[in-house]
């Protein structure tokens, strides 16, 4: 107002709006009554939550954490017995599950997801539909459903292990699940493991260096053929060198099950192939949009340079495409490690089953349980979202 | 070289000139008819060729078993599951005729099972009149949805409560009529929600999700895209941290932590807590659709708005959520499915929901044979289908029809 009372006095002046009713006070005044909404409402949970755990007698601290679990798991990547482990060794082999289904869930997904992706592109007529029918089926029917039809429908009514499927290269499949042959490494097999890092390590010099190469003298070398050369080669050339030290132990049938070779469990192989498949439909389609993003401008331009068709896609169409297709597709990843959750409806020894289902059971800390349960999911998604937000930043075109 | 000449002047070719046409290219094989639509779209090069032949050997290998199990072998009707059983059976849709009624209703009173159907077809009824794109007053049919029908389904489902009953027996003293004290007395006897089960506990969580996520996701969008600290921080707290966890971990924790945090005597029941559970899932999610869609709005929609003299929440009302909310119309149908596939894991806390009704009556000793988990898997996996591909559908169609009258 300071401005208006230094010009001409005739001139109509508004009314001097009352601090009571200015947008910065009203809006204080909401925000400040919100906040106090907010704390109040804490506050009484929590007054309301230590009065109702002490009147039943639920523990309140984190003690239980190192008291002995007295249960057991059948899979378990880390030592873990009934009489010696603790609570919170269990919530380590809950974890490291849920890491292993969902890692190579996110592979086989992906690998899946990218082949039914092209193959709703394809000109094919036949092999478009069948990838259509595939992802509709799929992304219409809950992933639990399909959980339970691998489990109880299909793994479940396997034979007993006298009369197993029998597969290629000592593969068995029983109700107790699919035993393979166990890879025994021998004396100089972590020879071939360094040779496989050297071999990366050479790649990504041998790239650099073609890098330059092409700005310095306009000379093209083949790098992937080189680095795919050395990453398969010399692991090979160390291995054979060392005397092949690797043997396989076959799993065999004696009385009424295998003994010997790995035994993976049908509540893992109904998991893992009930994510997979479904994750994979939203992958295809992800691809699928991310390939239409791109004009088709653009692979007609580079068939005008001249490229060849197979240049043109990796060079063109393909870097393109994936800015469109790895931030939904992370997306996609977080939501497989989210849902490997319904493991729980099948038993398989998951993070949610063995920790805020059999520890809760068992200690009733419920608030400490299912919160350190929702901590660890949050940390994963906030670190890839965290990640993504990097690459995203890396990747976002320039525009003015 | 013969037809071609280099017309040359000083000695120097400039210019090459083709003297006689050259020889005409074949005719195309077929262009057209059948024959044509396969050589362009299944046999176009040998890649093509060998997997096209690849899917019709695969199609001709399980197609047939496939309708044998489905049709040709299933038994159709039978008094228990002793033919189900025989070797080489097919599906046994028997014993899904024999089931249906528990699939749909669960354990509610055989009796009373009008007051569910009654319910669910007010709710097609609305949901029809809100989705049909040509239809009027959707605001009012939007309040009906949203506000009225959910008391009634309560008080229709449930029964009545005693306040209700006692206002009814004053009225009845009131004018001293009998037909309205027995009426007092006997109406809508209250059916506890351990009863319930099936499709419709099912259809229930879903709408129960919809009708509280779409209000209070427009209310987290706000939140979340406003200028005031407080709210945009609550709100992007609850959205981030409730979008990072499965909805298991929040089921889970609804029916463990909730009722901890309320006093004893407020202590939710046991289908509420999945509920309140599923209701704020749905609503994170349905508040980052909305938040797309306001952020679609063009800046100049706010300006003018502003520059008109609305204060805030006219200019939302009036201005901003008609055009973002008609943007994200596609969107919102998207998460409606996701939410209704999401109801299945309500059965995760000892909801009887569809799936858990197939699961559980499948061990039926009456009926249990190898066939029988197939049989009620491939049922309801054809009724979740029906739904959430009509669904997609009604959405590309929407988005169809929107982006028709954006483009030009």
């Amino acid at each position: 107002m300071t401005s208006a009372s230094s010009g001409d006095a005739s001139r109509i002046q508004p009314p001097r709006t009352p601090f009571w009713r200015a947008d910065w006070a009203r809006g204080s005044l909401w925000q400040a009554l919100l906040l106090a909404a907010f704390v109040w409402l804490m506050w009484s949970a929590i007054d309301n939550a230590s009065v109702n755990m002490r009147a039943r007698g639920v523990p309140t601290d984190f003690g239980f954490w190192n008291r002995p679990a007295g249960f057991d798991i059948n899979q378990t990547l880390v030592p873990f017995t009934s009489s010696g482990s603790t609570y919170g060794r269990a919530f380590v082999v809950g974890l490291l599950n849920t890491l292993l289904v969902a890692f190579f869930g996110v592979i086989i997904a992906t690998l899946l997801g990218f082949l039914i992706g092209v193959a709703r592109l394809s000109r094919n007529w036949i092999i478009a539909r069948l990838a259509t029918i595939y992802v509709e089926v799929i992304r219409n029917t809950p992933l639990l459903l399909q959980l339970l039809f691998w489990y109880n429908a299909v793994l479940k009514p396997l034979p007993n292990p006298r009369q197993s499927v029998s597969l290629p290269g000592s593969v068995y499949l029983n109700n107790r699940g699919l035993f393979v042959p166990e890879p025994i490494f021998g004396a100089g097999s972590d020879w071939t493991l360094w040779a496989l890092g050297l071999a990366i390590i050479a790649s990504y010099v041998v790239k650099l260096y073609a890098a330059r190469l092409r700005i310095v003298s306009t000379k093209r070398i083949p790098v992937g053929m080189i680095a795919l050369g050395l990453v398969i080669g010399l692991p090979a050339l160390s291995f054979l060198i060392a005397g092949a030290p690797l043997t396989w132990s076959a799993p065999e049938l004696r009385g009424f099950n295998f003994q010997g070779g790995v035994r993976i469990y049908p509540e893992f192989v109904a998991l893992l192939l009930g994510l997979s498949l479904y994750t994979a439909a939203f992958i295809a389609e992800i691809v699928r949009a991310g390939v239409l993003s791109v004009s088709h401008g653009q692979s007609e331009a580079a068939s005008a340079l001249g490229l060849p068709r197979g240049r043109s896609l990796r060079l063109v169409v393909i870097p393109q495409a994936m800015r469109v297709i790895i931030p939904p597709l992370t997306n996609q990843y977080l939501n497989l490690t989210k849902n490997s959750s319904l493991a729980v409806f099948i038993g398989y020894p998951d993070l949610v089953q063995v920790f805020a289902g059999t520890v809760l059971n068992q200690t009733g800390a419920a608030v400490q349980v299912i919160s350190i349960t929702m901590a660890v999911y949050l940390v994963i998604s906030l670190v890839t979202s965290a990640g993504m937000n990097l690459y995203n930043r890396r990747m976002a075109l320039a525009e003015r | 070289m013969s037809d071609i000449t280099a017309a040359s002047n000083n000695g120097a070719p400039q210019a090459f000139v083709r003297t006689k046409a050259s020889p005409d290219l074949p005719p195309p094989l077929a262009v057209g008819g059948i024959i044509g639509w396969m050589r362009e779209n299944l046999f176009s090069s040998a890649l093509t060729s060998s997997l096209t032949l690849l899917s019709l050997l695969f199609l001709y290998w399980y197609t047939p078993d496939l309708v044998r199990w489905l049709f040709i072998d299933a038994i159709w009707s039978a008094p228990d599951g002793e033919a189900c059983r025989a070797p080489g059976a097919g599906a046994c849709w028997a014993y899904v005729n024999a089931k249906i009624e528990f699939f749909a209703y669960g354990s509610y009173p055989r009796d009373m099972v009008w007051r569910v159907d009654l319910t669910l077809v007010l709710g097609a009824c609305l949901a029809a009149w809100l989705l049909w794109p040509s239809a009027k007053r959707k605001a009012l049919a939007l309040v009906l949805f949203l506000v009225v029908y959910p008391i009634l389904a309560f008080h229709l489902l449930h029964g009545l409560g005693p306040m209700l009953r006692g206002a009814m027996r004053g009225l009845a003293d009131l004018f001293g009529s009998k037909a309205l004290a027995d009426m007092a007395a006997s109406a809508l006897p209250v059916v506890g929600t351990n009863l319930w089960g099936g499709v419709f506990v099912s259809l229930l969580v879903a709408t129960v999700g919809i009708v509280v996520s779409l209000p209070l996701g427009v209310l987290l969008a706000l939140g979340r895209r406003s200028k005031a600290p407080v709210s945009r921080f609550l709100c992007v707290m609850l959205i981030e941290i409730v979008r990072g966890v499965p909805l298991i971990t929040v089921l889970f924790m609804a029916n463990t932590m909730l009722p901890l945090f309320v006093p004893e005597q407020w202590s939710p029941d046991r289908l509420m807590r999945p509920l309140i559970g599923v209701a704020l899932f749905s609503s994170v999610y349905m508040a980052e659709v909305v938040r797309g869609g306001l952020q679609a709005v063009p800046k100049g929609q706010f300006e003018g708005a502003m520059a008109l003299g609305l204060n805030w929440w006219a200019m939302m009302r009036l201005i901003i959520l008609p055009q973002a909310l008609t943007i994200v119309i596609p969107g919102v149908v998207n998460s409606f499915i996701a939410l209704f596939k999401d109801t299945t894991l309500v059965a995760i806390v000892g909801i009887f929901d569809f799936l858990r009704a197939v699961d559980t009556a499948r061990l039926d000793p009456v009926w249990a044979g190898p066939t029988i988990s197939a049989t009620g898997y491939v049922f309801a996996a054809t009724f979740y289908f029906v739904f959430c591909f009509g669904m997609s559908r009604y959405s590309m169609m929407m988005e169809q029809r929107l982006t028709r009258g954006r483009s030009h």
